[in-house]
């Protein structure tokens, strides 16, 4: 694979120059891409590499929105803090709720985390809470400035803070699921018990997983909110952890790279859908969905995969997706 | 002691909706293994179906009627061209279809019905003499006609020979298939019963919940507590865990935790009944074989 770095490093440098070349409202856009992207391999190693079935990682994106924005607002940590960190509560968090949850097969899983997500913005309404969630008003934020205006605005240097973040997550998601861990994950998946008879810890394992997942979308949620510079409990409905499945279905839920395009559809089918109707992007999704999961279950990652192979010669084995 | 007995006695009345939307869950369960996270936007789709009949000048119990129609043949048609192509996909993607759907028809009400409210009448007479002081006349009709709905299922699946094979083809397949019954039209017809469930829960709901695309989320919450509670495999369960989450519910919202946190009750049950007990206060323990 010798071109892989070459195309990595082209892929990079469009997206070093793309925002500059476009308008401030698309430059927005594509750090919403950016953050998206997060997200999305966030359930990706959840549930395309694990093989744990997650509807409700809207949830952990809007804990780690929440985390951030009291961060900022309440102890003044810097923006650029409060991702990581952020990010290191939701792994505690993703971890707990992944504990018991690690008990639990498919099914049962996709209904627990379908409960956590609906019932999330009632949670982050509680009146317990609402000296730091700002109650159902939500909470604003600064939007952070460019340290240095005269070179490079402030859009473009959020887009260039989201972007590096991200490229970090994913060389580090690469490795995860290249290394000793991402194996004995994509074992679990593919035989649960075939892989605790080789020595591997399911219930750790799996618990883990949950924590980086959410680790990973909670880092996407606090970035969100600070791109976006309002968080409010409506903004996190059920409807955001569809748009997270939406968006790893369609790129290929076992894929790293089909990450960028599922993120890049749920920014832009709404934007294109809305003039038709509120409602549009809903339906769009749901067909797509089940359109999906007939004709191409591997995504558009997978269909690229396939392409390649038709093209290459004889079929390589690889995993089950 | 008055204001007990009338939270639990209301609570029996959402129990009513929540034991119909989990029988509805259970059967779809026992027949394919599968839960239909859609349940709940197909009996708001029924709603406004029924809705849209009465606002027409149908009398109510016909347009009732013309919706139960419909909702079966809808149900079966879904069945039939749709969910049979995923009969043996892995659960993941089963699971991405069913909220396919639902995001769907969410939408699609959205789209077609708009967004706001509408109300939807009842069929009993808000002064009629069953109402009392614990309970509206509406709220007692509700029991009531969940309580024939479910005795009407029990007669079916008990007397009659199409009940019988249904159970058959749950139960086991092939040997039902080598005796002669036709397991995917017993799968369709299972699946048009469960939508019919939901129809009548989302008629009998709407008058308290007020008419909208998102009428059932937390209804089909508690309804998938009810079902989990009752044992996802056992429909006599089911009726059973749908009364004690209604019950349950309004006793924690009157005394516990408040109305804001009644729906993270059903997280708790959901989540609890899972990790302490899965097969349910009724269920079957599974034993899988490798």
């Amino acid at each position: 694979m010798m071109r892989a770095p070459l195309g990595l490093a082209a892929v990079l440098a469009a997206a070093i120059v793309l925002p500059f070349l476009v308008s401030g409202f698309h430059a927005f856009q594509l750090t919403q891409l950016v953050v998206y992207a997060i997200a999305i391999l966030g359930l990706n190693l959840l549930t395309g590499f694990s093989g744990q079935i997650s509807l409700g990682n809207g949830a952990f994106y809007a804990l780690g929105a929440y985390v951030a924005a009291a961060l900022i607002v309440h102890a003044g940590v810097p923006y650029w803090l409060a991702p990581p960190l952020a990010g290191a509560v939701c792994f505690v968090a993703g971890y707990l709720f992944g504990l018991p949850a690690a008990r639990l097969e498919g099914l049962y899983l996709a209904l627990a985390t379908f409960a956590l997500a609906v019932v999330m913005p009632q949670l982050l309404k509680l009146d317990a809470l609402a000296r730091w969630t700002g109650g159902s008003q939500g909470v604003l934020l600064d939007k952070p400035r460019s340290p240095w205006p005269a070179v490079i605005d402030d859009d473009r240097w959020l887009y260039l803070f989201c972007l590096a973040v991200a490229v970090a997550m994913f060389a580090a998601a690469w490795n995860l699921v290249r290394g000793r861990t991402g194996r004995a994950l994509i074992a679990l998946r593919d035989h649960p018990i075939a892989a605790g008879a080789m020595g591997i810890d399911i219930a750790s394992y799996k618990a883990t997983a949950f924590g980086v997942s959410s680790m990973y979308t909670g880092v996407a949620g606090a970035l969100g909110a600070i791109i976006v510079g309002f968080i409010s409990p409506d903004s996190f409905t059920f409807v955001l952890s569809i748009q997270f499945l939406v968006g790893g279905v369609v790129g290929g839920i076992a894929s790293i790279g089909g990450t960028l395009f599922g993120a890049g559809f749920i920014e832009l089918v709404p934007n294109l859908a809305k003039h038709l109707s509120d409602d549009a992007p809903g339906v769009i999704y749901g067909v797509l969905l089940i359109v999906c999961m007939k004709l191409m279950p591997g995504g558009l990652a997978g269909l690229v995969r396939s392409a390649r192979r038709g093209f290459a010669g004889p079929a390589v084995p690889h995993t089950r997706s | 002691m008055q204001a007990l007995l009338h939270q639990l006695l209301s609570g029996l009345a959402n129990g009513a909706i929540y034991a119909s939307v989990a029988l509805a869950l259970v059967m779809i369960f026992k027949a394919t293994h599968q839960v239909n996270f859609a349940q709940g936007e197909l009996a708001m789709c029924a709603t406004y179906v029924a809705s849209s009949l009465i606002q027409a000048g149908v009398p109510y119990w016909a347009a009732f009627a013309l919706t139960v129609a419909i909702s079966f043949v809808a149900g079966v048609v879904i069945e039939r061209a749709v969910m049979r192509q995923f009969q043996h996909a892995s659960v993941l993607t089963q699971v991405i279809v069913f909220i396919g759907f639902l995001i769907l028809f969410n939408s699609l009400a959205g789209w077609i019905f708009g967004p706001t409210l509408r109300s939807f009448p009842s069929p009993f007479d808000p002064h009629a003499w069953y109402g009392s002081t614990y309970l509206s006349p509406h709220e007692v009709g509700m029991i009531g006609v969940t309580l024939i709905v479910l005795s009407i299922v029990f007669v079916f699946f008990r007397y009659t020979r199409l009940g019988l094979a249904m159970r058959a083809a749950a139960e086991n397949p092939q040997s039902s298939r080598l005796v002669g019954i036709r397991v995917g039209w017993m799968l369709a017809l299972g699946w048009g019963l469960a939508s019919v469930l939901g129809a009548v829960a989302g008629m009998m709901a709407a008058p308290i919940v007020s008419l909208e695309p998102n009428m059932m989320s937390g209804v089909i919450l508690y309804g998938f507590a009810a079902a989990l509670l009752g044992g996802i495999d056992n429909p006599w369960g089911a009726p059973i865990g749908g009364f004690l989450v209604g019950m349950l519910e309004n006793l924690a919202g009157a005394y516990l935790v408040g109305s804001t946190l009644k729906l993270a009750l059903a997280l708790f049950v959901i989540v609890g009944v899972l990790v302490l007990r899965p097969s349910g206060l009724f269920g079957r323990t599974v034993v899988v074989r490798v």
